[in-house]
């Protein structure tokens, strides 16, 4: 693998979980629980958009000039790049918010390590990202400790939601030769590297929230190689990409 | 004969923002540099937020404005970096989100009185709120909900 094929891999993995989970929260646009969380949801739906628009920009110029619409709407499942976490369906509010909140945690810390990155237009998109997405764990983690440490009935549900997520949060520290390929050029950390700080982020929120996280460290993978995605990211995809899949070239 | 970039900053002055219009996208802190390159004018902005749809429509109200003011020949540049930052907005356009009942943002992180009654009894809502740029806030006095522009 080139080291330009390896950048464009980074780039898919960090736009893909954008693009993935931006369109999933989207999802909740109009049907959400009360007014504020609707707005909350929308606004962080808008700012991974926006974030994801940096990724695949800079992701299509290493691919031969492909424009970020291009990799957003023509591609299919096997080609996607983003961890199994951000494809799983929202469910009800409560996992929707735990998903977020356990992808938050890793986002800010990433992004906080990319702002030093030795590529110039990675260290401008994750110094603007990182901005809002302080925000999103804010909100998300604020959240998580309401309805954790809330009514019977919301601790169980979220105690369910963590269960269900826990064993896709080891795929954000998984770490393979195009990571490797990333560390030598300076460009991204080591996945694997992220795992202390995350743990003690996720660890002190979750214990304000009367949660108990699952011992086990088993962990679901596929999604970041393309090797094997979950059967949800196809109907996410049949439904995000089909106006552009049925009327080709489309603009508005 | 063109214009001085000082009197084409005037007219960037006079556009206002979409979604806030009391305030004008120079007031925002957007409008990053002007300059002349040759018989071009540049224009280089800054988005706010990422996502914010605001963005593409600024841009195009830059560039009609300016051709209502007989310049033909001009680009927008994007640039992300440094990012914005809400240091960048105008004392004047502060004073006017204020007038208009918007908190203007602070250092604390959140607002320092109702935009309303003045009161200082305020607390948080929601981190976000109608646009990108605010924050959800209500006062305790007066019982009003107002929009925070936060800090980023």
């Amino acid at each position: 693998m080139t080291r330009d094929e390896a950048f464009l891999q980074f780039l898919l993995r960090m736009g893909d979980n954008t693009l993935i989970l931006g369109h999933r929260v989207s999802e909740w646009c109009g049907v959400a629980p009360v007014l504020e969380e609707d707005i909350a949801l929308a606004n962080t739906a808008l700012d991974l958009i926006g974030q994801t628009q940096m990724w695949l920009g800079l992701a299509g110029e290493i691919d031969g000039g492909k424009s970020a619409d291009d990799l957003a709407f023509l591609r299919d499942a096997w080609d996607f790049r983003n961890v199994l976490l951000v494809e799983v369906p929202n469910a009800d509010f409560g996992r929707t918010l735990m998903r977020q909140f356990l992808f938050d945690a890793w986002h800010s810390i990433m992004l906080g390590r990319l702002i030093k990155s030795s590529d110039e237009r990675v260290a401008a998109i994750a110094a603007k990202a990182s901005k809002e997405v302080a925000y999103h764990l804010e909100r998300s983690g604020d959240t998580v400790v309401g309805l954790g440490d809330g009514t019977e009935e919301s601790h169980a549900r979220m105690q369910e939601a963590l269960d269900y997520l826990w064993p896709y949060v080891g795929e954000m520290f998984a770490s393979d030769d195009v990571d490797a390929q990333m560390v030598a050029a300076g460009i991204a950390p080591y996945p694997a590297d992220l795992r202390a700080e995350y743990d003690a982020l996720v660890e002190r929120v979750l214990n304000t929230a009367t949660l108990t996280i699952p011992e086990s460290r088993f962990a679901h993978k596929g999604g970041r190689d393309g090797r094997m995605h979950t059967e949800h990211l196809g109907h996410l995809l049949t439904q995000m990409q089909w106006l552009q899949r049925a009327y080709p070239g489309a603009k508005w | 004969m063109r214009a001085s970039t000082d009197q084409v900053w005037d007219w960037l002055d006079a556009v206002p923002d979409p979604e806030i219009p009391v305030i004008s996208v120079v007031d925002l802190g957007i409008v990053r540099d002007v300059q002349w390159q040759g018989d071009m004018l540049q224009v280089t902005v800054t988005p706010t937020y990422s996502g914010c749809p605001a963005t593409s429509v600024i841009s195009m109200d830059i560039e009609t404005a300016l051709r209502d003011h007989g310049i033909d020949n001009l680009r927008i540049k994007t640039s992300i970096a440094p990012a914005w930052t809400t240091d960048w907005l105008s004392d004047k356009g502060r004073a006017k989100l204020e007038a208009y009942g918007i908190a203007p943002p602070q250092p604390a992180g959140g607002p320092k009185r109702c935009p309303h009654c003045g009161s200082t009894a305020v607390e948080k809502v929601s981190q976000f709120g109608s646009t990108p740029c605010k924050a959800h806030w209500r006062c305790t006095d007066c019982l009003e909900p107002f929009d925070y522009f936060k800090c980023i």
